[in-house]
């Protein structure tokens, strides 16, 4: 299990590696001269060799991708040009909207979707089971920006139980922060739980035919209690799969969401960025983003190993 | 009164019904034994009984146990069936909860079935019952070898203390030797229990062995009830004649052109497959052959024996180029090779045929652009020479030159093998290896395809390395016999000479385990020996 | 064919998603108004004889955005799935009939590609060339790779343990005539379910990217681009989201039936959860 462990812990640094050499190849090497396309064509020559003495961008390439590496190892993500702060400082505002915002939108998604999926899965076949398919079946097809503009308009503007939009800092109201947080975390969790839902109910169904649930009905079990005693755990196993991947969209699924009420998070952050041209921001927040895409997916895969005896010895013979 | 009593049992899918009106009873302490091929009903006639018939089945009929027919409520039928009847099921590998130890399933099938008052059975007794050691409570059934499942399944079974137990297949997932150890397990725990014993199989060797009374099932109905010894000593039914001629190879000696000079010489090959670990600590490599060494003469037809994961087929894919040796070499026609870098010009020479006949064709290819592939070997036939040589390959095998344009789906089990071995002789090989041929056909069929087998070697001389874990099949088709164990060739010799002086342990287990013939002499209980 | 014309989900999902592409064909050679034709005066109407479905905050007819967008959002999420399949096919299938370096290096390489959902590969393609049409298609195609790579080589695997492989083996056909002839025939069912599936995702990944405008651009338009300029004012005037969100989720439905239908259809065994592109 440690072995399994290590072996992941070492694929997932591969990647963060490779994932900011691509990073790093994209937004320090391509544009040619970062300075010049920071500061545009516009730029007097002072200015651009002032920025580019800042940047360091004499160092030859390798020492600089290093660097970069070096610095945010030890928590220093480089200094905005635009915003004249730390990126890490800024990034670490902004995660403060986005990381609640994420993790609300799961608790709703596995609070909802599951038990509706082992109710669909209870009662196949049945008027429950198809109600219950039909509305995943649209909430799937429902964008999450748009749900949360609909939501916005219903709660918010018609029955005005919620703030339309922006946020109230944590040290300020922390009561208020979280109310601000509840219409784009039920937008974001909408697709997230009928998926979950419908993933659920499938993995339910087949787990239903097979043979170890025909032993355990020998045992002296009915299906549902055999189903329900080994059953579930076993269809928990490609849901966990699917939990993984889905939180890992949602971080980078806030973005969008975001806009639509206004909220101070890394999304806005970043689309300030892009249009200020701010190479070294855009590096910092992709980053960011991708460490807790690949993290998750980690954390996935050693939870599975966990749960699945068999997963857990195939490295360690 | 029956413990169990089965009148007019019709099970229906819709508008099919695939067990017609089934009567059947069974007595306290006695075996019985349902015989009949895949497809006949067998096994939902077993599920019936228990009230496990899947979704979408509709039952007519009765059953009854002890005279009380069986309940209609779930659960009061759940309880029954936990506390009177024992089942052990065709699929060791899937049949226990993968996520749960051995000691739990065990344990959950105890509590589920307690009775005040009666002495408890705790679950190392019942391990000790069935063969298994305390440390095998301890694992997961992945880390269990199938036989071993098949005995936590037995476990479970007797935890109950059940009145009958009901075996669909247990063994024919297992090996020669296991399946010899778990029948007599199997036999020995309703002997010292007394308990009743519902045996399902399409194996009339081990019906006949555990059974002392059978019933012959064929297309939904049965054919033909009767006590064992003379059910299958004289069989009434045209259809239990076949089935009883089926099971014992009966090969016609041909005529066949003399053995000749060497063919293929097999010279130290040895084959590692490298394990798991990661790129700087990898394990210890598996060594899947041994440092073998045999040779074959043309129009021989030689056997290679061995229980499951001994080598055999890798060898054989060595042999025919499919993987490679990582020392050693095989020489044929003078030229050296190991394995995969066998020369164009001589991959014509050699052919495999397939065990499985369903997996062996391409389904979105037609028969003939199948059977046509290997004559891409030899470059530079006309369009009319590869129909020729299609419609004479399709012919050799008894089928008819009009199924070349038809796809794999439209046919049979065994007419597929047939094409099978067409495809393999389409390019006019010497050596034709053949892996399990008939393993995976219904018993009925596999007779035709081995004296189809035989009438080829002798029309067209040709070599054969026969590879099978069947002994009797060894036994009618082979001039000579390799017995291979863990990766190394443990004995060689002629078939009737292993056969009635083994030499090594392995063949001696092999020979034991053989189950006797059916309707020869009058089977009784297996005899006795020591459980390894 | 008349097998798959007995499911009528397969029907009902199919002949909706037709009557949407027709739309958008439609709209390449005729819409009731031009749609880059603004006409402040006459914004914010309701539908009428005149405006099907009324104008919008600039005065352009909202039925002719709908088909211009019906039509854009098709054409990022076919030329998206076109890319994964064009790369992701060949990748997934290399593995298969290669197996070992190969088969490791396109793991690692799809595992790696995972890391970046559609959205951070838009922004990474926006900071450096700005917004356009075409970064969505690449965030959305890039995704797409690794996917249908996966489903190639999980499916291809599943046959490759078949003999008729080895038998073509044995036939002296390379590993490249192996994956073309034998395994590639026999997983195109599969590809064309995911294709179905992975185009629902994208036309909902087109409609956010382009909502938070990274992707399409003025004066083209699309159903998520409709939705960025209703933004400002849908609280006073809900319809104008109301239209293109109620057309992206009817598009969105009828893919996902059609997709389930063909799923149904094809292997009613190969039922499975799709993670969400939208990000």
């Amino acid at each position: 299990m440690i072995l399994f462990a290590l072996r992941r812990l070492l694929g997932f640094a591969a990647t963060l590696l490779v994932a900011a050499l691509v990073i790093f190849w994209l937004l320090d090497l391509l544009p040619g001269d970062p300075a010049q396309f920071i500061l545009g064509i516009n730029a007097t020559p002072e200015s651009v060799a002032r920025l580019r003495m800042q940047m360091g961008l004499d160092a030859p390439a390798h020492e600089r991708f290093l660097g970069w590496i070096w610095g945010m190892l030890q928590g220093d993500f480089g200094v905005s040009y635009t915003q004249r702060a730390p990126v890490a400082e800024l990034i670490w505002g902004r995660l403060g909207v986005t990381l609640p915002l994420s993790v609300l939108a799961m608790v709703i998604s596995i609070v909802v979707g599951l038990p509706l999926g082992i109710l669909a899965a209870r009662r196949r076949g049945k008027l429950l089971d198809t109600a219950i398919m039909v509305t995943a079946q649209t909430g799937v097809a429902i964008p999450n920006f748009w749900f949360g503009m609909l939501l916005t308009l219903v709660f918010a503007v018609g029955l005005r139980w919620l703030p339309p939009g922006g946020f109230t800092p944590w040290n300020e109201d922390g009561w208020a922060s979280l109310r601000g947080l509840i219409l784009p975390s039920l937008a974001l969790a909408l697709p997230q739980a009928s998926i979950l839902a419908r993933v659920m109910r499938t993995a339910l169904v087949d787990v239903t035919g097979q043979d170890y649930i025909r032993t355990a009905r020998a045992k002296g079990l009915t299906m549902g209690e055999a189903v329900w005693r080994h059953g579930v755990r076993n269809a928990l196993l490609p849901v966990l799969t699917i939990l993984g991947l889905q939180f890992a969209y949602l971080v980078a699924g806030t973005i969008i969401v975001e806009n639509v009420f206004y909220l101070p998070g890394l999304g806005r952050l970043i689309f300030t960025a892009i249009s200020e041209r701010d190479l070294i921001l855009v590096r910092g927040a992709t980053i960011i983003l991708i460490v807790a895409v690949t993290a998750t997916m980690l954390l996935t895969d050693i939870t599975y190993a966990l749960v699945d005896p068999r997963l857990r010895e195939r490295s360690t013979p | 009164m029956s413990l169990l009593e089965v009148s007019g049992l019709s099970v229906r899918f819709g508008d099919t019904e695939v067990v017609s009106d089934v009567s059947f009873s069974l007595q306290r302490g006695e075996r019985f034994g349902i015989i009949g091929e895949s497809g006949s009903g067998k096994t939902l006639t077993a599920l019936a009984v228990t009230g496990l018939l899947p979704e979408g089945a509709v039952m007519t009929g009765s059953i009854s146990l002890d005279g009380a027919p069986l309940p209609q409520q779930e659960r009061a039928m759940a309880r029954l069936r936990g506390k009177r009847v024992g089942m052990v099921f065709q699929e060791p590998m899937t049949a226990l909860n993968p996520l749960m130890r051995v000691n739990d399933q065990i344990e959950e099938s105890i509590r589920l079935n307690e009775t005040h008052g009666a002495t408890q059975i705790e679950v190392p007794y019942l391990l000790k019952e069935v063969g298994l050691e305390l440390k095998h409570g301890d694992r997961f059934p992945h880390q269990l070898s199938g036989g071993q499942r098949q005995r936590v399944m037995i476990a479970m079974a007797l935890a109950s203390r059940p009145d009958i137990l009901i075996a669909d297949e247990p063994t024919s997932a297992l090996d020669l030797i296991t399946q010899r150890k778990v029948l007599d397990l199997i036999a020995d725990i309703c002997a010292r229990r007394q308990m009743a014993l519902l045996f399902i199989s399409h194996d009339l060797k081990a019906v006949g062995a555990l059974c002392n009374r059978v019933a012959v099932m064929h297309r939904g109905r049965l054919v033909e009830t009767g006590r064992a010894a003379t059910t299958f000593s004289a069989p009434q039914q045209a259809y239990t004649q076949k089935l009883v001629a089926a099971s014992r190879f009966d090969v016609r000696p041909l005529s066949r052109p003399p053995i000749g000079n060497t063919l293929l010489e097999v010279n130290g090959v040895t084959r590692d497959y490298r394990q798991g670990g990661m790129l700087f600590w990898a394990d210890k490599p598996l060594r899947a052959v041994n440092e073998v060494s045999f040779s074959i003469a043309s129009a021989e037809c030689l056997a290679l024996v061995g229980p499951s994961g001994c080598g055999k087929t890798t060898l054989a894919k060595i042999i025919v180029g499919l993987d490679k040796a990582t020392s050693g070499t095989v020489r044929l026609a003078g030229t050296e090779y190991r394995g995969s870098d066998l020369p164009k010009a001589l991959r014509r020479d050699v052919s495999l045929v397939f065990q499985d006949p369903f997996g062996s064709f391409n389904p979105r290819l037609s028969i003939a652009d199948s059977v046509a592939e290997p004559l891409r070997l030899e470059p530079g036939l006309s369009q009319e020479t590869i129909q020729a040589r299609l419609v004479e390959a399709v012919e050799a095998v008894g089928l008819d030159a009009g199924m070349l344009t038809r796809y794999p789906h439209e046919f049979s089990g065994g007419q597929r093998q047939r094409l099978a071995i067409a495809r393999a002789l389409v390019t006019r090989p010497k050596l034709v290896v053949l892996d399990e041929p008939v393993s995976a056909l219904d018993v009925s069929v596999r007779g035709e395809v081995l004296a189809l087998l035989a009438r080829l070697q002798a029309d067209f001389g040709l070599t054969y390395l026969i590879i099978s874990h069947d002994l009797d099949m060894v036994r009618a088709m082979a001039d000579r016999v390799l017995v291979m164990d863990a990766g190394r060739i443990v004995e060689e010799g002629k078939p009737e000479q292993i056969f009635a002086e083994p030499q090594h342990r392995l063949t001696r287990d092999l020979m034991a385990a053989r189950l006797p013939d059916v309707g020869i002499v009058a089977s009784t209980t297996p005899d006795r020996h020591p459980r390894a | 064919m008349k097998r798959l014309l007995s499911h009528p989900s397969l029907v009902i999902g199919l002949s909706a998603t037709l009557v949407f592409l027709v739309v958008g064909i439609v709209s390449l050679i005729w819409t009731p108004y031009p749609i880059e034709q603004i006409d402040i005066p006459r914004r914010f109407l309701a539908p009428s004889a005149a405006h099907w479905l009324g104008t919008d905050n600039l005065g352009r007819d909202m039925m002719s955005l709908v088909m211009a967008g019906t039509w854009t959002s098709f054409l990022v999420a076919a030329v998206a799935v076109a890319i994964g399949v064009g790369v992701g096919v060949p990748l997934g299938l290399a593995a298969a009939a290669w197996g070992g370096p190969v088969e490791w290096l396109v793991l690692r390489l799809t595992d790696f590609v995972f890391a970046f959902p559609a959205v951070i590969v838009a922004i990474l393609i926006t900071t450096l060339l700005g917004p356009s049409a075409i970064n969505a298609i690449v965030a959305i195609g890039v995704f797409n790779i690794p996917v249908f790579a996966r489903v190639a080589r999980g499916g291809a695997l599943g046959v490759a343990t078949l003999d008729f492989v080895a038998a073509g083996r044995l036939a002296g056909l390379g590993n490249a005539l192996i994956a073309w002839r034998h395994l590639l025939p026999n997983i195109m069912s599969l590809i064309i379910v995911q294709g179905t599936i992975q185009m629902s995702l994208g036309i909902l990944a087109e409609a956010g990217l382009s909502y938070i405008g990274l992707g399409t651009q003025p004066p083209e338009t699309s159903l998520g681009l409709m939705l960025r300029d209703a933004q400002g004012v849908f609280l006073i005037h809900p319809w104008l989201t109301l239209v293109p969100g109620i057309s992206i989720v009817l598009i969105v439905i009828a893919l996902n039936i059609a997709g389930d239908g063909l799923r149904d259809a094809i292997d009613p065994r190969l039922r499975q959860g799709n993670p969400n592109v939208l990000a």
